[in-house]
Formats: C-alpha cells, structure tokens, sequence
C-alpha cells in the first residue's frame, strides 16, 4: 500500500484529487458551461473538418497579419474571463454588509481580484496592445514582415501557454491569493504554500519569456526594416509609439523574469531573499517589481496614444498637430516611467526627500501626456471631424482620461497619497486610466484597423450601442468607487460593516452591468458585421481616408502586404503619395521572398507550458522531461535551414490583378 | 550585404513612389541578439543589486572571507578567458573557411568552459556540503543566484557550442551559420565581461573586504 | 452629450458628499489628517486650472468642427504652431512647478517620521508637552497596542487625549499590512522585522475607525480596530479601567495570541512582558532564535565563519501554515538561527516584576 502511494506521489507530485474544486459548486457550473462551449467550438471545428486549415493557415503561420489577430482573439476571451471575475467581485461587495459575508468566502475572493488584476494586465491588454502593433506596425513601415517571423509565432504561443495555465488554475488547483503583484512574504511558501502562487509565477514566467521575445522583434523590425525613405521622423506616431513601447518592454521584462526567479528560488529551494529570518528583505521585492510595473503601465499606454494620434489626424482629415512635440513627448514618457516606481510604495516610510523625489518625477510625467493631449486638441481644431466609432471612442478617452490623469498627480503627492493609498480612490484611478486610455484606445485601434486586417468594416450600430454603454458604465462603475475612497474604504475587503456605504457599491455593481452590456454588444457587433460582411466590405483599401502606408495596400492586405515596397518621402507617406497622384503599379511584378509556416512554436510553447505545470505540482519527472524536450526541440529547430521560399511573379501578379479589377469596378 | 539597400535610405529617387526591384532591408539578427543580450545584463544587474543589498546579511553564518578561495576561483577565470581567446581563433579560422581547424578550436573553447563549469559546481558542492548552502543566509542565497545565474549561461552556451560544431559540420559556412557563431561570439564575451564584474564585486571584494 | 450629464452628475454627488459627514477622508478629526484633506484640495484645483479648459476645449471643438457644420474653417495642413507648442508646454510645466513646490514642502513637513510642530494651525506643541507612546504590532489579523510608559497593552482598540501629540512605532509579526486611521494620519505600512513611525494627533473626541490598508491574507476584511480619542480625564480614567482589569501578556501568551484568527474582541492586558515589543520587531519572541539585532552585530564583524554554519533550529509551533486552509503538505524553510547564549531559564511572568527579563 506504502510502496503505491508513493509511486503515486512521484508520477502525480502533490496534484491530489483534493485539487479539484468538486466541493466549489461556482467552480463546477463554470467548468460545465466552459466544458460544454469548448466541446461545441472543438466539435463545430471538427464537423467542419478545419483543423488543418486552422493549423496550417493560423496556428503555424509567421504572417505578422495573422499573428497580430489570433493575439486580439486571445485577448478579448481573456476579457470575459477577467470581467467575469470583476463581475463577482462587484456582486459581493454589494452584497456583503452588515452579517453578511456575500456569497463568496475569503479564500475564493482573494483568488478572485488576484486573477482579475493578472489576466487584465497580462491576458487581455498585452496580448490586444502587442496584437495591434503586430497587426499594423509592419504595414505602417512599408515591410513584409517582423524582422524574425518565427519568432513572432513563438512569442504568440508562449503567452498563450501562459494564459492556458491561469485557466487551468480555476480547475485544477487554486490561484494565488495575494493580490496581482503577490508581494512576500504573503506569497512566501510559508504563508502561501499550495500551488496558487506557483500559477501566478509559471504563467507570467512563460508569457513574460514570449512578451521578451516580441519586443526584440519589433524593435529591431522598426529600426532595421523601414522602408526606404522612412527616416525616424517620418515614421507615422503609432510607429513611434511601438517603438518606445518595445524599448521599454526590453528594459523592464528581464526585471520581472528576475524578481520571479528570486520568488521561485524562495519557494523551490528555500533560499533567503525576501524572508526575515536570515538577513533577506521583503522590501527589495516590492521596489524591484515596481522597477518592472511602472514601466509597464507605459508599455500599456503608450501604442495607444499612438492609436489616438491616428485616429484624430485621420478622422479630422488633418496632418497632427504638433507631429515633433507628440514624438518627444512620447521619448519623454519613455525614459521617465523608469524614475518613478516608488511612488507605488510612498508609504513603505523613505524619507520625505526620497518621497518627494519620485512623487515629483510622477508628476513631471503629466507635462508631456498634457502636451499630447493638448496636440490632438488642436489637432480637432480647424477639421472636419468625422464622429464614426474609432472617433467616438476617442472623444470619450479624452473625457475619461484626463480625470483619471488628475487623480493620478494627485496620487503622486505624497502626504495625499497616505490618506488615498490602496483605497478604492486608487482602484478607481487606475481603472480610469487603464480602462479610459488603454481599453477605449483598443476598442478605438480595433474599430479603426479591423477593415484593414480583415476586409470588412465593424458595424457603426452596435459600435455605437457598446461605446455608449462602455462610457456610461464606466463612469457608474467607478465613479462610486472614487467617492468611496474619500470614505476611507480600503481595497481588496470581501465585506463590510458600514451600512451606509453599500448604496456605492450597488451603484459601482450597475455600472459594472452597463459594462458587460457594452461588451455583449461588442461582441453583437463582430456577429453582426460577420453576418453582413458582404455589404460592410472595403475593396477600396482605404476606407477612412488614411494618411499612412497601411491604407495603400488592399484590405486584407496580400501575405506579401506590398508587391513593390513602397518610397517615403514625407511624414504621413500615403496622404503625400495620394496628393502627388499615386499610381498602383499593376505589371513588372518580381517573385517574393517570404518566411515559411513552422510549428515549431506550438510545440515549444506546448513544452514550455507542461514543464511549468509539473513544476506547479511538483511533478519532477514531467519538468525534466518537457524541459529537456524543450531544449532539445529548440536545437533541433536550429538544424531547419528551408526557413523561407519565393511567392512566384505569375502568383503576385494574379493577385495585384484581381485587386485591380475590384478597384475598377469601384 | 546591404550597401544598396542603405542607399536607397539615403537617397531614395526623387518622385518615384514605389522600389521597382525587391527591397532587401539590412539582417537585424545581430542588433537583435545585441539587444537581447543588453536585456540579459539587466537580469544581472538586478541579481547584482540584490547581492549589493543582501551581501553583508551573513546570518551569523560564515561570510565570503571564510568560504571564498581566490587561486581556484583565479583558475577558474583564467579557464574562462582562454576560452574567449580560443573562440577567437575558431572565429579566425572561420574567416579561413577552414572547416577542420575551426572544429578544433570550438572544441577546445568547449572543454575550457566544461572546466569552468566543473570548477564551479566544485565549489558549490563544497560550500554545500560544508552547511553554506543557498539556504543559510541572505548573503549565500544572492552568492548562489548571481553566480549560478551565470554558470547556467555558461552551460546554455556550452550547449549552443556543440550545436554549433554540428552544424559546422553537417551544413558547412553558410551566411546563416557564421552570423550564428558571431551572436554566440557576442554571447561569449559578455559572459566574460559578466564574470569579471562578478569576480571583482563578489570573490575579490568579499575576500578582501 | 452623455459624458457631461454623467459629469454634472457626479459632480452634483461630489457636492453632496462634501456636506454630509460620512466622507472621513474630507472630514478628518487629526490635525495631520486636515492638512493631507487640505493638500488634496489644494492640488485638486491647481489641476482643474487646467483641466477645466481642457475639457471645456474639447467639448467645444468636437462641436464646432464637427462634419457637419461646414461654415467652420477647415485648414488640413495646418499642423504647427510655435507659440502654441510653447503654450501646450509651458502651461502644464507651470502648474507642476507649483504643484511640485507644494510636494516637497508638504512632503517634508508631513513627514510621518518628523515630531509633531503644531496640535492645529494656530497652536504649537507646548514646550515641555510629553507625547503618548504607542507601539503597534500588526498581527494576523488583529492589532496588539503597546503603551510602554504605562505598562499595559490592549488588542484591537486603541485610544489617545484629545490635543496631545502621539507618538507610534509600527512592526508587524509576520506579513505586510498598513496601519491607517483616516481620521487621524495617513496611513503608514507595518512590516515584519523593520519599523516604521507616524507622529499624529486626534483633535476631537469620538470613535473613529482603524484597520489594516494593505491586504494581508484570508482574515484581512476583519482586521479593525476602534481608535477612541478621549479628553484627557477620561483617558485616565480608560488607563485605570485597563490596569485594574488584570492579565498579563507574557511572550507564550503574546505567541498564542499571535497565531492566525478573525475578528478578535478587544482584550486588555494590564501588564506587559518588559521589552516585548523590541523581541516582536527582532524576531525573536520565539525562546531560543537569535535577535536580528545581535544577528545584525554579528554579520557587521563577518558573521561567525564556519562554526556558525549548523547554528540553526527548526521552529516549534505552527505559526504560518495555518494561515491557508487545505494546503496539503507542511511547507518548508521555515528555520531559524539559534541565539548564541541560549539559556531559556523561565521567559518572564508577571508575578515578581523585571526580576528575570531576560535579554
């Protein structure tokens, strides 16, 4: 019997059916309704027999095009994931007053608002912001591809690996319950010893690696791949944007894979970093995962920006105002964001020199974002300002933002930051920004660049319908929370005392129902416009009057995006070329080198993704085994040299053709 | 390899709107690999202030004077350089196209880091079986990180080196195989440049100090 | 149209949250808490300077120069303006410079380490005045007060004069929480092993509300206190109350008490092991584990080379694992250095007072 329960726990580690939630009935609903949609999406794809289409055309592909989209499909199912979890969580808070400790337990609670800050930040907005830019980046450049095209299908698949095993968590196991930057020593192995930090660090661990990867690739995809003429100065915004984005996801991510490292090393071997007992100091974790957070905010922010610098240019049928300003400003934003991490911890106790320090650098941050807002201000100013969606959500991050922009300086103020720290002030704050900057400027890119990447606009009805209920619900969800900040009320509290608060809450729980009105009809409108694609379909290229190379090419633009790569002469390089009288060259087409499919980056990313489950449940001969396999898969990758082939010129020309024909039926 | 695409950067025709042969803009893999490898020193540099932090935290448990030995510590850094300097012959004979020496040199740059490496876990199983594992104080648990974090590079590039010298001998000199031994080129140093910043800041300063 | 109603409507709640009293952080009771209130204001409408026109601005521009209204100028490539570039800069620069200015003046003088200058605006600390001392330890999930200059402790109630400076010094046992009274100072985190202070002063009597700001585990939503600020007449008469009420906390009953629970009832302990509060912030409550303090002597020497490398003891009681209910197997790591001289002899108990402290 003794022999047998020790076989088990080698080939199992500490994975028990204990770990099965069974006893959580939220928990087993959830798993038959994902269980029953994810037997129905896997059956209709094989009913439909498009498995190898999917592997073929998407799965493997290295077409930055494809690569970007199955990014923004990752991020808006993450997205119901994460709203279902702020869902509960406003559900309880209305609830719990007085006796009543809601409906969710301390113990589930806390798993709940650390997995809604993980996946928000990590599963929904990076994947959707480095989807963007991997979408429109390299068309906007006039390039065929990213620099290192596996590489790209690679990163894709690590931060999927990374979200499948924060699913995984809800199922098998638990999630962390420490708050989304899982500070020691409450994430320590002594007071968090089952497996649900272990999640938090392997998921971010394996996505963190992907994010790495795809910043080196664009970054040296803008530096290296312009198109001839494209100095840095005429590079359109978003570019510019991208750029400092990467830049800064080079010069933060190692700083997280470290911190992580150091926190696994606690956790697996029992070293002494961030415990007390033998001299380490929890304190260094807390500044070193801010040397990373901070910088990380921007990474979020900043291709938005960019997205609202093109979307107001192009939907005011103006150049921007102030292009050199907004670039400086952007480079600006960049390097300060790495001099002002300890303005999450002003009340650790530096002193007030050090406090003031870095509440003054945050501030100084607020002169160029002011700046760029006044840019598109002016930039509005003498137009023709067309309020069709990408517009409309503009307006309405122009309205939020600032408001959370002000909050934010605030924040920054030291002796106000002691009464307002980890208040709801402050998680209304940054929801404010992230959800008025960084989510309106996604649902802004999306609505703008999806007739790019796919061929057909989105439907301004339903987009209209979600923008509404998005900005509403917004200002209803958070709003309370602000006020209720000025209360006194704490964050991360799963019930309370005080009567007279709970009318906030159910105000914030509302708010939060507007919002998940405005997704059902975000996701109407993609049902919508799928179903009338014929009548919302764009053969022009061009659809809104574009002003950057993207819009030169055909929507959906060919696997090659240009058949003759394009010269830039001046900043806004297809607004120049349309007024110069462009002319689409339509004979004289030349074979194109292009990258070939691999699957080399699901299946390293399927290994990666095993080895860091093995090691969440201490499965020691599963991690080696798919860590060896990994490395050996990568070695074995090294040896594939027919890496590449030439579209034929009769192919090119076969296509540019039927463009031609759809353009002159026009 | 790229002088007509960098003209054409700098002087693209005046009106023309489009290139009219196919654009080959310049290889990125070595400002790629250059930027991965900045991106890794600030993975050291974060292990590097942890050991600047927790460094003087012994526990009241043995400190660098009682554990470190400098000769074989210098053998090992001696192991090291020669191996960079072996890789720049491999490198010279590339440029040769002389298969055969080439192999030769890698594999000696190949057993000059295995030594590294053996050394290296030498003093680790020392130090461990003496009671000073990464356990036993705040100071040995950073000792440990930053010096395992380059040991696990070195052996990452040991590896890699291998895979090179197959690869040297299955496919020969190809464009793609030579930039790939000047990335690991560019690896190699830095791992050097690395481990002197370690020796100095750890071995040598807390044995003097 | 929707976003302004929307601002009219939150301003108008704003407005009404100003008159009623609920919101503490806008109507605080301590003089440091009035100033933080006042530099929220302060700041608040230094940036509406420029908010305001910023979105006044925008407002008006999506209006006028909307498609539709084709009497507006419309200039395509009108993109640069120098005196408006210098404007959209300047102007943001200016307001940080005061805000700035503000920052580190208020920075300094609210200072939650620097003695209290003033019991209000216009009263300075009398010469001579004595401040109160508290030493607060954030357990999980309750807070244990210490009054060193009267030998008592209480849990998870807390009380001060009216108009007397407070002195705290603020550790913790195990995790990380945050000491905050909003109507009274902002808030200040307690960690284990370090030490952290707030000088504050209540201003009115009443029963203000305290807790732990930083989440700190399963028991966190319980982790009150009451913060009683009483004239001073009652104060003695609340510290007598608390003598006369017997009970001791020894170093077992503090590890007892220390352990993990919820919603913990006030507890009065008219008397105090000697020094407690300095074994809790050295982490060696515990009879037999080394103090930081002498461990921190030790290392600044070199530490105590091979000799110590075995110097190390496992710890007895199940402090942490309980913390996290279902865990399946005991975590591991959790060892300790051993003190050097360890003579456990009897740990203090209060009968024959200060006799055998030891340490």
């Amino acid at each position: 019997m003794r022999d047998n329960s020790e076989l088990i726990h080698f080939i199992f580690g500490r994975l028990t059916w204990d770990a099965i939630p069974f006893h959580v009935p939220i928990l087993v609903y959830t798993f038959i309704v994902v269980a029953i949609l994810g037997i129905a999406l896997l059956g209709t794809i094989t009913w439909m027999g498009k498995w190898g289409y999917l592997w073929r055309e998407w799965f493997t592909s290295v077409d930055h095009k494809k690569i970007g989209i199955m990014y923004m499909v990752l991020g808006i199912i993450m997205m119901l994931r994460g709203f279902s979890d702020a869902v509960m969580m406003r559900l309880q808070q209305a609830m719990a007053f007085g006796g009543s400790t809601g409906y969710l337990p301390p113990e589930h609670y806390d798993q709940i608002f650390t997995a809604h800050g993980v996946i928000m930040i990590f599963f929904v907005a990076m994947p959707m912001v480095v989807g963007l830019m991997n979408v429109v980046m390299p068309l906007q450049i006039g390039a065929r591809d990213v620099a290192f095209p596996f590489l790209n299908n690679f990163s894709f698949w690590m931060t999927v690996a990374g979200a499948v095993l924060v699913m995984l968590s809800l199922f098998v196991g638990e999630f962390a319950r420490t708050g989304w930057l899982a500070y020691p020593p409450l994430s320590g192995i002594a007071y968090s010893p089952d497996a649900g930090v272990d999640y938090y660090i392997w998921s971010l661990q394996i996505a963190g690696v992907g994010t790495l990867l795809s910043g080196v690739n664009m970054v040296v995809t803008i530096i290296k791949m312009r198109a001839p003429g494209m100095t840095l100065m005429k590079m359109p915004i978003f570019t510019w944007t991208a750029l400092c984005t990467n830049v800064l996801i080079v010069a933060a991510f190692p700083v997280l894979t470290a911190v992580l490292v150091l926190l696994s090393l606690d956790r697996y071997v029992g070293t002494a970093f961030f415990t007390n007992d033998f001299g380490g100091n929890p304190m260094m974790y807390v500044n070193l995962i801010w040397i990373w957070g901070h910088p990380e905010v921007y990474i979020l922010i900043l291709p938005l920006f960019g997205v609202f610098s093109e979307v107001v240019s192009t939907f005011c049928g103006k150049k921007l105002f102030g292009y050199a300003s907004m670039v400086y400003a952007t480079v600006v934003i960049t390097i300060l964001s790495y001099l002002v991490w300890l303005h999450h911890f002003f009340t650790m106790g530096s002193g007030a020199s050090v406090n003031s320090f870095f509440g003054i650098t945050t501030m100084i941050i607020s002169i160029p974002t002011g700046a760029k807002m006044f840019n598109w201000l002016f930039t509005m100013y003498r137009g023709r300002i067309n309020f069709d969606v990408p517009m409309l959500w503009t307006m309405g991050f122009m309205f939020t933002f600032v408001i959370g922009g002000m909050t934010g300086v605030l924040l920054a103020v030291p002796p106000a930051d002691f009464e307002l720290h980890n208040s709801l002030f402050l998680v209304a704050h940054f929801h404010n920004v992230i959800i008025g900057g960084v989510l309106f400027g996604l649902f802004a890119g999306i609505n703008y660049w999806f007739p790019k990447a796919i061929g057909f606009r989105l439907d301004a009805f339903w987009g209209k319908v979600s923008f509404w209920f998005w900005l509403s619900g917004f200002w209803f969800a958070f709003m309370p929370l602000y006020i209720l900040g000025l209360m006194g009320v704490t964050r991360r509290l799963s019930h309370f005392d005080d009567p007279s608060l709970q009318i906030w809450f159910q105000i914030a729980a509302f708010g939060a129902g507007l919002i998940f009105l405005g997704i059902l009809a975000f996701l109407m409108q993609i049902y919508v416009s799928i179903r009338n694609r014929a009548s919302l379909r764009d053969h022009t290229g061009d659809i809104w009057g574009g002003r950057t190379l993207e819009w030169s090419t055909s929507s959906p633009p060919p696997d090659y995006n240009f058949a003759f790569t394009p010269l830039v002469h001046e900043l806004d390089a297809w607004a120049d070329m349309k007024q110069r009288g462009y002319q689409r060259p339509v004979q004289g087409f030349l074979p194109i080198h292009m990258p070939k499919n691999t699957g080399a980056g699901v299946i390293l990313a399927f290994l990666a993704m095993a080895c860091g489950f093995a090691m969440i449940w201490h499965i020691w001969w599963m991690a080696g085994a798919s860590f060896v396999g990994l490395i050996g898969s990568a070695i074995v990758h090294t040896f594939n040299y027919h890496r590449d082939f030439h579209i034929p010129a009769e192919e090119v020309a076969r296509i540019e053709d039927t463009r031609s024909r759809l353009l002159a039926q026009l | 390899m790229s002088t007509h695409a960098t003209d054409a950067m700098n002087a693209p025709p005046a009106q023309g709107f489009y290139l009219t042969e196919e654009h080959h803009p310049e290889n990125g893999t070595m400002l790629g690999f250059w930027i991965y490898l900045m991106s890794d020193c600030l993975l050291f540099a974060v292990l590097f202030a942890m050991y600047g932090v927790l460094g003087g935290n012994y526990a009241a448990g043995p400190g660098p004077k009682d554990l470190f030995e400098l000769p074989t510590v210098l053998l090992n850094t001696s192991m090291l350089l020669l191996s960079s300097i072996t890789y720049g012959f491999a490198m010279l004979e590339m440029a040769r196209q002389r298969k055969g020496a080439t192999l030769l040199w890698l594999a000696i740059t190949g057993c000059f880091g295995v030594a590294f490496v053996s050394l290296e876990l030498t003093e680790f199983a020392h130090f461990i079986h003496d009671g000073a594992g990464p356990q036993r104080s705040a100071f040995l648990s950073s000792f440990f990180a930053v010096v395992g974090c380059h040991g696990v590079h070195v052996t990452a590039g040991l590896l890699w080196l291998g895979t090179m010298m197959a690869q040297i001998q299955v496919k020969g000199f190809r464009p793609t195989i030579q930039r790939r031994m000047l990335c690991f080129n560019l690896f190699w140093h830095t791992l050097d440049i690395i481990w002197v910043a370690l020796f100095t800041v750890v071995y040598m300063l807390g044995a003097g100090a | 149209m929707l976003p302004r109603v929307l601002r009219r409507l939150s301003m108008s709640l704003l407005a009404l949250l100003m008159s009623g009293c609920s919101a503490v952080v806008l109507h605080p009771s301590g003089d440091v808490a009035l100033q933080q209130r006042n530099l929220i204001i302060a700041s608040t409408v230094l940036m509406l300077l420029i908010i305001v026109p910023v979105m006044v601005l925008t407002g008006w521009f999506a209006w006028h120069y909307r498609q539709s209204n084709t009497k507006a100028h419309y200039d395509p490539d009108w993109h640069h303006s120098t005196g408006l570039e210098l404007v959209i800069w300047s102007a943001p620069l200016l307001i940080i410079i005061a805000l700035g200015a503000m920052t580190w003046i208020a920075t300094h003088t609210l200072d939650p380490y620097r003695p209290l200058g003033r019991l209000a605006a216009t009263r300075p600390v009398p010469e001579g005045t004595k401040p109160l001392k508290v030493q607060v330890v954030a357990l999980d999930w309750k807070w244990l007060f210490v009054y060193p200059d009267y030998g008592f402790a209480t849990v998870n109630e807390l009380a001060a004069p009216v108009d007397v400076p407070i002195e705290f010094q603020i550790t913790a046992s195990s995790v990380m929480n945050s000491f905050f009274i909003p109507a009274l100072a902002g808030q200040i985190y307690a960690m284990p092993a370090m030490e952290t202070q707030l000088h504050a002063v209540i201003n009115q009597p009443g029963n203000y509300e305290g807790f732990s700001a930083n989440y700190s585990g399963a028991g966190f939503s319980d982790m009150h206190f009451r913060f009683l600020g009483k004239s001073q007449a009652d104060f003695d008469a609340w510290v007598q109350s608390v003598k006369s009420g017997g009970g001791a906390l020894t170093r077992e009953g503090y590890l007892a008490l220390a352990r993990p629970s919820e919603r913990e009832p006030v507890k009065h302990y008219a008397e105090v092991a000697p020094g407690l509060y300095d074994l809790i912030l050295n982490l060696c409550v515990q009879p037999g584990k080394m103090c930081l303090r002498d461990m921190m002597k030790i290392d600044a020497k070199g530490g105590l080379g091979m000799a110590g490398v075995h110097n190390v003891g496992r710890l007895a009681y199940d402090r942490p694992p309980a913390l996290n209910a279902g865990q399946s197997e005991p975590p591991t790591g959790l060892a300790y250095v051993l003190a050097l001289c360890a003579t456990p002899g009897p740990l203090w108990s209060p009968a024959p007072p200060a006799a055998a402290a030891g340490n």
